[in-house]
């Protein structure tokens, strides 16, 4: 068996390539998800769309419709949720998400034809992505791209000091609204790939990595992506020979290259992502 | 004297017990003043009606119309392991006009200048968390005047900041009120801030005076805002206010 074998499969090429994407974009977005200590709210944002991938499966309709309307709306609820700030953002973002997550879990349970892809939709599965996928995470990266570049010191602006930026004539509920957006559809896309349940760490680890080895947030935008797909690609590789779910394998790999970097960058790293790492 | 802002009536509660009650306050163009009072007493509230970005519960606050504003936030509140440089934070300042990603080279030019002009020549690629507490404000002050404002706000601009720091931000400020810039910033510092204002309010949930130093550093009206006796003494023609706890003679 070579290295390469698997690359004579097109399922493999379709899934290695949504992987190398996948992990690129989630790397991009992670930037801001770290930044602004919204780990948790990917996380829960993914739970939240297995809610609507459960329903669509049940009912029939479009996977990425009706999990894309769901996690559309349960972003924009977070967002605002979170910026009227009368409850807790965790508490509030900890019941929309739980809720859908367990009736997702409870649609499963009714209807049984659906679980199938209901386990593939949680544990993330690289058989049967489709060339049309492969495009559609393209188009999905090529988007984030140019929403980041469009907006980049709005962006940054709402990110690092979001009062000082509202007064400055920054939309602030505007741009927080536009990245859960992108957040939103980052994970509806790629977690066929990795999963629901470890999509989250595909958002955080390779932002945290990049942070570590850089002080520059410019820097950190190339350096997450870069992250991301080379553990993305690697991890498809390692999945095949291996024989262990696509999800697990990225996510591992990720985890390995958290471990090196925190180690070799030592204090420095570690003071660098203050406030990431406990 | 044109009037920048008026305050006119206003009222805010988060929801629970009002934080600031029946507040007329006018800002007038060419005004130094400083917003005094104990913690809790509704001073951030106020500025932040002043800003704009807090709407009373009651009452109208009424903008020059195109008033440029500029704030600078308390130091404390600043997130310091933000990967970010000196001046990619000024260039902040031209955020809500720019779509491009980097920052042209009259943009640069004009950031260089204010670095200079603020003694941070050079300190362009520092990281914000390398400077000293001094340097780290000089930085949000560079960002509040990119946007050469009319109006400058600041929280609380001398907070856990030492003498020479306090004494340079005093001297700054003062220099931006000469050149035309109106200033408004809220401190607890009254000996080493509020005193050198020419225009102090008083606020503990409403507006106790307004006045100068003279007229509002009184042990009435300081026992009134902060709800303390407090002694005032005259030193060299400077006011000097102190605790006078109850009980100690």
């Amino acid at each position: 068996m070579t290295l390469f074998e698997p690359f004579q499969f097109e399922f493999f090429r379709n899934g290695f390539m949504v992987a190398t994407l996948a992990g690129a974009i989630c790397g991009l977005v992670g930037v801001y998800v770290v930044l602004r200590s919204m780990s948790y709210i990917g996380h829960g944002l993914s739970h939240s769309i297995f809610g609507g991938a459960a329903a669509s499966a049940v009912l029939g309709v479009n996977f990425y419709l009706g999990a894309g309307m769901w996690g559309l709306l349960s972003a924009l609820m977070i967002g605002r949720v979170a910026r009227r700030g009368k409850i807790g953002a965790d508490a509030a973002i900890g019941v929309i998400t739980t809720a859908s997550f367990a009736l997702g879990l409870a649609l499963s349970n009714v209807f049984g034809q659906a679980k199938r892809s209901i386990e593939a939709v949680l544990f993330g599965s690289i058989l049967g992505v489709t060339t049309l996928e492969v495009i559609a995470v393209a188009c999905v990266g090529v988007l984030a791209v140019a929403i980041i570049g469009a907006f980049y010191r709005k962006l940054l602006f709402a990110t690092f000091d979001p009062e000082v930026a509202d007064v400055t004539g920054v939309n602030v509920g505007r741009m927080e609204a536009l990245l859960m957006l992108m957040l939103a559809v980052t994970i509806l896309f790629t977690m066929k790939i990795v999963g629901v349940l470890l999509i989250s760490a595909l958002l955080v680890t390779p932002a945290v990595i990049a942070r570590m080895v850089t002080n520059s947030f410019a820097r950190m935008l190339v350096i997450a992506p870069l992250v991301g797909a080379a553990c993305g690609a690697i991890g498809m590789v390692i999945s095949y020979h291996a024989n262990i779910s696509s999800g697990a394998a990225i996510i591992l790999l990720a985890a390995f290259v958290f471990i090196v970097v925190y180690t070799v960058t030592g204090a420095r790293g570690r003071g660098n992502a203050g406030g990431m790492i406990h | 004297m044109t009037s920048l802002i008026e305050l006119d009536g206003i009222s805010h509660s988060y929801g629970g017990p009002t934080v600031l009650e029946h507040v007329h306050l006018t800002i007038d163009e060419g005004s130094f003043l400083g917003v005094i009072g104990p913690s809790g007493s509704g001073k951030t509230t106020l500025l932040r009606m002043v800003l704009g970005n807090l709407r009373p519960t009651e009452g109208v606050v009424r903008r020059r119309a195109d008033l440029r504003i500029a704030y600078v936030p308390q130091v404390e509140t600043v997130n310091w392991n933000f990967p970010i440089t000196v001046s990619e934070v000024v260039l902040m300042a031209g955020a809500a006009k720019w779509y491009r990603p980097r920052a042209t080279a009259s943009e640069r030019k004009r950031v260089a200048e204010l670095l200079e002009q603020l003694g941070l020549g050079g300190f362009e690629h520092r990281h914000i968390r390398e400077l000293s507490g001094g340097q780290q404000q000089r930085v949000f002050l560079a960002r509040a005047l990119h946007r050469d404002p009319e109006l400058l706000v600041l929280d609380e601009p001398t907070s856990g900041v030492d003498v020479r720091t306090r004494h340079e931000v005093v001297h700054l400020l003062t220099d931006l009120h000469r050149n035309g810039t109106s200033v408004v910033l809220s401190t607890h510092d009254i000996n080493g801030l509020a005193a050198h204002l020419p225009l102090i309010a008083c606020v503990n949930r409403e507006l106790i005076a307004v006045g100068t130093p003279a007229e509002v550093l009184t042990s009435s009206v300081l026992e009134r805002t902060y709800g303390a006796p407090m002694e005032v003494l005259e030193h060299g023609g400077m006011i000097l206010v102190t605790d006078s706890p109850m009980g100690i003679e």
